[in-house]
């Protein structure tokens, strides 16, 4: 994509907060996973969170839609607290969407059926209709021919794709990408990226666990370095890469750059 | 520079290919394999002609009573399964209403074909009323008392019909126990667990004679003075929770093997806990452990055999009873060759079923 299409990109976010995580803490069992995080991520930011393996980063965005519990703290996602009420906890897996590393579709339905499943049984919509969406995204993402296939047939890139789509019927307001790309092979590391770039061009609200530095450069509008649990360093991804501020994250740089 | 041409093909020799190269290959391949075959082939040659003469070209087929089987005793009798037929079919049921249980089962096969079917395109409804209306038809078709039909006691039905009866109630009531069971054992809910787990392993701890003594013997006992509690219906409410134990742990072997993120993606597309399992998670769990569901259909079929020490004259027992009877006394093995193939007829086509079954469903790694 060309430097416009980018800046562009990133003059569209806006002053509402989508998602506010103060002091927040997580353990298992004895460890001390995450400590004391702080963020506030407003309405259309792309924010790419790396960091050594081990430092919290999925713990963290699982957090957000509740696959993990925090035991301190309070995460405000689109205004609602994220609490043990089931309620809150439904309502706010209805605005965010998640895409995992290893896809996780599901091997038993075509891609149509995985895309069209939610919308049927959760958002309770006919069939005809919820299909018709499934399609428009499946569109969205380049392999509506694949529809009738089932998830085994597809090469792992496809299958992402997939996935994204298949998040993106719910229409949530924000997507969180787990290491999206870590489990592809390299030629397909792109199209899933060029899909990806392509949804915060439409505003999306996105928070990427990724190592692909590239896609952090052109399409972030933060990056945020965490270790050991903690968040480092936070700065705007021009700032980030030329003039680090933290011991720890040149280190980091140094060693994946 | 000459051109090199590459030689012609030969053709192999003749003791590797054809009927000599597959002899040779895979029965004579050594000495020790030879003489295993040789000794296989004389085994084959000892058993087998006997056994063809017995049960097929000696055998005594056609009569009404022993006479003609005496005349001929080095061929098995079947008169005596001719003569005796319809009570291992239908026990002590009254002849006269003999197509009670015909109409059952000719209602249950009608129902079931279109289930077959490609096309048909109701079979979520069809199956339901399978399940749910089907067996209040055929139990008041076994019973009798309403529309004028004669009411005929549980302790008269038996034979082949008991059986089926037993089985088919086990298995359907059995799958849907076990799979509670197992979603229980593997909940979050410490009293749903711990529930499950003591109900399970209670269960799998007892042999089914046990269980079946306790519903005849003991449980009568308990209850107040002058309730009745169908012997048949205890057997099969023992059968059904002994049966749904085992079915517990096989179905939990197939939850333990879906991987977690399946059970995450699901979660994070705003599913609940009811619809995730119905929709994502048993699916392929059971299609995973289908090769031990019908294990154990299968061990139930054969297990029902166990009823007749309590007193209830499933097929085996009627057999049994027929030989013992004083006008067929010796015909033993007769009897019990015919059990045996009505139980194998049945066991394998479940065999067989299972195995298509799992070929249709197999989409999860089809490339």
């Amino acid at each position: 994509m060309s430097e416009s299409d980018t800046n562009s990109a990133k003059m569209a976010v806006s002053d509402d907060v989508m998602i506010d995580i103060r002091g927040m803490h997580k353990w298992y069992g004895e460890f001390h996973v995450l400590k004391d995080i702080n963020l506030t991520i407003n309405k259309g930011e792309r924010i790419v969170i790396c960091g050594p393996s081990g430092s919290g980063k999925s713990t963290l965005i699982r957090c957000i839609n509740r696959l993990e519990e925090h035991q301190r703290g309070d995460i405000v996602v689109d205004g609602v607290e994220l609490t043990d009420d089931v309620k809150h906890i439904d309502q706010i897996r209805k605005e965010v969407g998640m895409v995992f590393q290893h896809f996780n579709l599901f091997p038993h339905l075509t891609v149509l059926e995985n895309c069209s499943l939610a919308l049927i049984w959760v958002r309770k919509m006919p069939r005809r209709k919820a299909e018709e969406i499934a399609m428009h995204y499946l569109e969205k993402v380049k392999i509506p021919e694949q529809a009738k296939k089932y998830p085994g047939q597809l090469s792992g890139g496809q299958q992402q794709r997939v996935a994204i789509a298949r998040s993106l019927c719910m229409s949530p307001s924000i997507m969180l990408f787990d290491e999206p790309t870590s489990a592809l092979d390299p030629e397909m590391i792109k199209e899933v990226l060029d899909t990806m770039i392509q949804l915060a061009e439409s505003g999306m609200t996105m928070i990427v666990v990724t190592h692909e530095m590239g896609f952090a450069k052109t399409v972030a509008n933060r990056v945020i370095f965490m270790d050991d649990g903690e968040i480092i360093e936070e700065n705007e991804p021009e700032e980030f890469f030329t003039n680090p501020q933290s011991d720890r994250t040149k280190l980091f740089l140094s060693q994946i750059m | 520079m000459s051109v090199h041409t590459p030689a012609p093909d030969l053709p192999p020799p003749s003791t590797e290919v054809g009927v000599i190269g597959w002899l040779r290959q895979n029965l004579f391949s050594s000495w020790l394999n030879s003489f295993w075959t040789l000794l296989a082939i004389y085994i084959i040659y000892l058993t087998i002609p006997p056994l063809v003469s017995w049960a097929l070209l000696d055998a005594n087929w056609f009569g009404s009573d022993r006479t003609s089987c005496d005349a001929n005793p080095d061929g098995a009798c079947w008169v005596f399964i001719n003569v005796r037929f319809s009570q291992f079919m239908y026990g002590f049921y009254p002849a006269s209403e003999y197509w009670r249980i015909d109409l059952a089962g000719i209602l249950l096969v009608a129902m079931m074909v279109p289930l077959f079917l490609q096309r048909f395109r109701y079979k979520a409804w069809l199956a339901a009323a399978i399940l749910l209306v089907y067996p209040v038809i055929a139990f008041q078709l076994f019973s009798g008392g309403l529309f004028g039909l004669l009411p005929v006691e549980t302790t008269r039905w038996g034979g082949l019909m008991l059986t089926l009866v037993l089985s088919g109630v086990g298995i359907v009531a059995s799958l849907p126990i076990g799979i509670v069971l197992a979603l229980g054992r593997r909940s979050k809910m410490p009293i749903v667990r711990s529930v499950s787990v003591v109900f399970i392993e209670l269960w799998r701890g007892v042999p089914l004679i046990t269980v079946l003594f306790m519903a005849s013997v003991m449980l009568p006992l308990f209850l107040p003075e002058g309730t009745h509690f169908d012997k048949l219906l205890r057997a099969m409410i023992g059968i059904v929770l002994f049966q749904s134990a085992y079915m517990a742990e096989v179905v939990r072997g197939g939850l333990q093997a879906i991987p977690k993120g399946q059970f995450e993606a699901a979660e994070a597309l705003g599913l609940s806990y009811w619809k995730s399992m119905g929709l994502i998670i048993l699916p392929q769990a059971l299609k995973m452990v289908i090769p031990g569901i019908v294990n154990t259909f299968i061990a139930l079929f054969k297990d029902t055999t166990l009823v007749l020490i309590i007193g209830l004259f499933d097929l085996l027992a009627m057999i049994q009873a027929g030989f013992t009877d004083t006008k067929w006394l010796g015909f033993a093995i007769e009897g019990y060759v015919f059990a045996a193939l009505i139980y194998w007829i049945f066991c394998f086509s479940m065999s067989r079923y299972s195995q298509s079954l799992e070929k249709k469903l197999h989409t999860g790694h089809a490339r």
